[in-house]
């Protein structure tokens, strides 16, 4: 077991760092016990849940509980001591390749335990009341419990087909989430494209890992990025071309262009998946990955940092975009993540891995917030859009409180959570000199902004339009949005330049690996500039929505002409899919593939078949029927035929037979005088 | 006196008690004939005992063996011939034919 | 030939030869049943003769008592109780008596013939005064005492059986018959 601690050590005696990192106790050694709880609570779902009272809702709750105290425990342990503790067990062996089975703890793998861990929690709890009267909640449990230990297990990884499990983990559970009310075609079609659009970007993934692994020799993340780092010159273009392989299936993960088309429509599933796995966890395994791979990015491939950093960028505008024209308010959060999700990818493509995280960190709670009050309107109001809505202010004062308390967060103002994530991302853009980018960073800002204010006025504001019966939902609802609202004011005080910055050494345990920029301070130009870009969106969407909020004119008034019809078909990027790759593969392929089927695979098959039975019939009648029976037939009828001729020797006679004795000894006696 | 007087003399009694038991209907004649035949093996016993003159006179101690196992076939032969008498209220042999094919 | 004559025992022999002979083809081929038995009478007491004339004289005597005594007396009552046909105008041979004779004639031709090949000319000699009964006594109950004892059971065997078949035990049907009887006695 070659564990990172050694090399971690020496590089950072290399470059002078002062090291001192514990190896996480005997918390860390059952580490694995976190991995392990929502699995069983999967199977104990499935066979016990319909029992009980909530529908195995308890159980799944009970697990989150569990893998929230410990995920909290070990960030808590790593973040007082700095933990890099990592096990492997080997399963199995192929040649000189071994699959191992192990976790790993240490600054990344924490916090996304403690975010999976708090925020499955909280949600889980909100997922109990939401679900409630729901057509299959022990299944969704099940399912979403299945899920946590996915995530769990891909976040544990210390070698990259256990990630590549933990990835297709998830990647199962989001579609049978997704596709949770089937009956409806468009929810389980929804589901497909999900998974589809994720398989083939899995395609990445998958060859990247061995694009890796063959030549360094071995599965581990530790040791592929030892070997990668330590050989600069002879690993170059391994390296490059396995950062962006695996940036590819990074993109299809975390919903990057142009594989971001499956994440609006994912919307279909209930609002505490979107919650969970498509704004907080699941979509940020892409930016995990990236963040895992560092060094190879960081240190190695320049070029395949260019293009992550440029695809962040362009999916973080192009989604802004389209979040301001839905009318359903989950599609607004759904674009509203991806382009966050942008931010994130461009960071770490910027070489910023702690503003990259820091950003996954807050908008895990923000994101997750607005999607509880999201449901929590839908759930009151029975409808996903926003023109059924308005005026709920006053009718659900908590969801109305969080919900702003979320929007605030998310549009990046002070003092709230995603402005220092916000802003940090946006000093690395400006310090590494990526200007476009930064203007790119800032009018994304902008936007986010606007579409949020939008939101909420559409949404709070205004008079209802009288769909549903508007009312608060209950406590095992609004306590989650309620905890995850403070989390969202004071998530965001963890890594404050110049004043505490705990956060970067909290998931810098193996920052040594790689070279980066901590900022001493704030930057405050960009700071400034970023608060104002975010005042003015919502200054716009005030504007806009809430001063005419009267009349459905003002709503639909505000259309750029040629903008719109294009945001509103989504660039007609889903039609390109539909038409070009989709149709083909349904249409010509399948047709094609048919025929080669019935032709020529049923052919072959058939045509043995039909020879079988010719020659079986040629066997029967010939040598069964003519020669066998005929020859055993032949063997009866002989022994018939001389029994039939030898019983008219018993007569039953006694004399007869007497008389033949007497002959007969008479001519033995003969014999014996003749031939003694 | 000739040793082949006598056998000769045996074997015409042994044949005509064949002829007899291969002839006759009636049960009971047939046992007279079984019983000429053993005669006819006495005969030669005993004349060919007299022909060795052994010190222990196996031949006629034969004969007399002969004559004791003669007796008790007799009777339960007759026994049997009766029992078949009624059952069937007939001695005739060729009759008793169902042992056949 | 004449010689074979001359000699006394000889034509006693003759006599008694032809006796036992004459008598044994009536016992074939007489059609009633009793006059069968009568002459097997008279051909055992010929051989009986034949016997004291070979100076076998007990086995001469245990012939007479056994086997006309008490062997042929059996043989009445059997022909009495199966109520063998004693008229005239029965059929008492088969049909076909052709094989049975060929039968006869082959026997005799193989055994007179190899009697005859295998013994010549040879002589029975002077016969003295006859075997004494001491002597078959002695050899019964020494030599030949196994034998003996094992005829006996024989004889036991032979006696339990006879009684044992010849029982009156009815037919099933006389059976009911003699119940409904009794019932209504």
């Amino acid at each position: 077991m070659h564990s990172l601690t050694s090399f971690a050590i020496a590089a950072a005696q290399e470059t002078g760092h002062a090291v001192e990192y514990g190896d996480g106790g005997f918390l860390a050694e059952w580490a694995w016990l976190l991995v392990i709880v929502p699995f069983l609570a999967f199977l104990a779902i499935i066979f016990f849940g319909k029992r009980l009272p909530r529908e195995g809702g308890e159980i799944a709750v009970g697990a989150m509980a569990f893998v929230a105290l410990y995920g909290a425990a070990l960030f808590i342990l790593n973040a007082t001591q700095g933990v890099v503790f990592e096990h492997s067990v080997e399963i199995s062996r192929i040649g000189s390749f071994a699959i191992e089975w192990g976790w790993v703890v240490d600054g990344l793998s924490s916090m996304m335990y403690l975010v999976v861990g708090l925020l499955g929690f909280l949600i889980f709890t909100y997922a109990l009341g939401y679900m409630k009267g729901d057509v299959r909640v022990t299944w969704f449990f099940a399912a979403f419990s299945l899920f946590a230990g996915s995530m769990l297990l891909l976040v544990s990884a210390p070698n990259l087909i256990q990630l590549i499990v933990g990835w297709e983990g998830v990647g199962l559970s989001s579609y049978l989430l997704i596709s949770h009310y089937w009956e409806q075609k468009e929810n389980s079609s929804a589901g497909m494209k999900a998974f589809y659009v994720n398989k083939v970007a899995d395609i990445g993934l998958i060859i990247g890992t061995f694009v890796v692994a063959i030549p360094v020799g071995s599965f581990r993340i530790s040791d592929i990025l030892e070997a990668v780092v330590g050989n600069a010159e002879a690993m170059e273009t391994v390296a490059i071309v396995a950062a962006v392989l695996l940036f590819i299936g990074a993109m299809g993960k975390s919903a990057q262009f142009p594989f971001h088309v499956w994440l609006p429509d994912a919307m279909a599933g209930p609002t505490p998946v979107s919650a969970l796995m498509h704004a907080a966890t699941m979509v940020t395994a892409g930016v995990y990955l990236l963040g895992r791979m560092f060094p190879l990015y960081a240190e190695m491939a320049a070029q395949a940092r260019m293009l992550v950093l440029i695809i962040g960028a362009i999916t973080l505008i192009i989604a802004g975009l389209l979040a301001v024209v839905q009318d359903d308010i989950k599609k607004v959060l759904a674009y509203s993540t991806v382009s966050q999700l942008g931010y994130m990818v461009a960071a770490m493509g910027a070489g910023a891995y702690t503003a990259g995280l820091f950003h996954l960190w807050t908008h895990a709670f923000f994101k997750g917030l607005l999607f509880l009050g999201a449901g929590s309107v839908i759930h009151s109001v029975h409808s996903n859009n926003m023109s059924d809505m308005g005026g709920l202010r006053k009718a659900m004062p908590v969801t109305f409180g969080t919900f702003v308390a979320g929007t605030l967060a998310l549009a990046g103002i002070f003092p709230f959570a995603g402005f220092f994530s916000k802003d940090e991302v946006l000093a690395a853009f400006n310090h590494e000199g990526y200007t476009v980018v930064l203007a790119v960073g800032i009018t994304g800002a902008f936007i986010t902004a606007f579409y949020m204010a939008r939101t909420v006025f559409l949404t709070f504001y205004g008079t209802n339009k009288g769909h549903g019966h508007p009312h608060e939902s209950p406590r095992v609802m609004t306590v989650p949005m309620v905890v995850l609202a403070g989390l969202a004011v004071v998530g965001g005080w963890v890594n404050i330049p110049g004043l505490y910055t705990g956060f970067t050494g909290w998931v810098g345990t193996r920052a040594h690996l790689f070279e980066e920029h901590h900022a001493e301070s704030f930057d405050w130009p960009v700071l400034a500039i970023g608060l104002t870009a975010a005042l003015l969106g919502i200054m716009g969407g005030y504007l806009l929505y809430f001063k005419d909020r009267e009349t459905q004119q003002a709503r639909d008034s505000f259309r750029i002409p040629l903008l719109w019809p294009l945001l509103e078909h989504k660039y007609y990027l889903d039609d390109l899919y539909l038409g070009g790759i989709v149709n083909p593969i349904k249409g010509p392929v399948a047709r094609f593939v048919n025929w080669t089927n019935s032709y020529i695979f049923d052919g072959i098959v058939n045509g043995a078949g039909f020879l079988a039975r010719a020659v079986a019939g040629v066997v029967y009648g010939w040598f069964d029927q003519r020669g066998i029976d005929l020859a055993l037939n032949g063997i009866a009828f002989t022994a018939d035929g001389a029994g039939g001729k030898t019983r008219l020797l018993q007569t039953g006679k006694v004399q007869q037979y007497a008389g033949a004795t007497v002959v007969g000894a008479a001519l033995l006696v003969i014999g014996f005088v003749i031939f003694r | 006196m000739l040793l082949n007087q006598f056998l000769i003399l045996g074997a015409l009694l042994f044949s005509l008690g064949i002829y007899g038991l291969l002839v006759r209907r009636n049960a009971v004649m047939v046992l007279l004939s079984i019983e000429l035949m053993l005669n006819a093996v006495n005969i030669n016993l005993v004349s060919f005992e007299s022909f060795l003159r052994n010190t222990d006179v196996g031949g006629q101690i034969f004969a007399i063996f002969v004559i004791t196992v003669a007796a008790a076939e007799v009777g339960i032969g007759l026994a049997i011939i009766l029992m078949i008498f009624r059952n069937r209220t007939s001695a005739n042999i060729d009759e008793l034919d169902l042992m056949k094919w | 030939m004449t010689d074979w004559i001359a000699e006394p025992s000889n034509w006693v022999f003759l006599v008694l030869a032809l006796v036992v002979a004459g008598a044994a083809i009536r016992v074939v081929t007489s059609t009633n049943v009793v006059h069968a038995a009568l002459f097997l009478v008279l051909a055992l007491g010929g051989t009986a003769g034949l016997f004291l004339l070979l100076s076998a004289e007990f086995v001469a005597w245990v012939l007479v008592l056994v086997y006309i005594g008490a062997v042929i007396v059996l043989f009445l009552f059997g022909i009495m109780i199966t109520r063998a046909p004693t008229g005239p105008n029965v059929e008492v041979d088969h049909q076909r008596r052709a094989p049975a004779a060929m039968a006869a004639v082959l026997v005799f031709i193989v055994t007179a013939g190899s009697a005859l090949t295998a013994f010549g000319d040879e002589q029975i000699g002077n016969l003295g005064g006859g075997t004494s009964t001491e002597v078959i006594g002695e050899q019964l109950l020494q030599r030949f005492v196994i034998p003996f004892e094992v005829v006996s059971f024989v004889l036991l065997a032979a006696l339990i059986g006879g009684i044992t078949l010849a029982r009156k035990d009815a037919s099933p049907a006389e059976e009911e018959a003699a119940e409904a009887e009794e019932v209504t006695v």
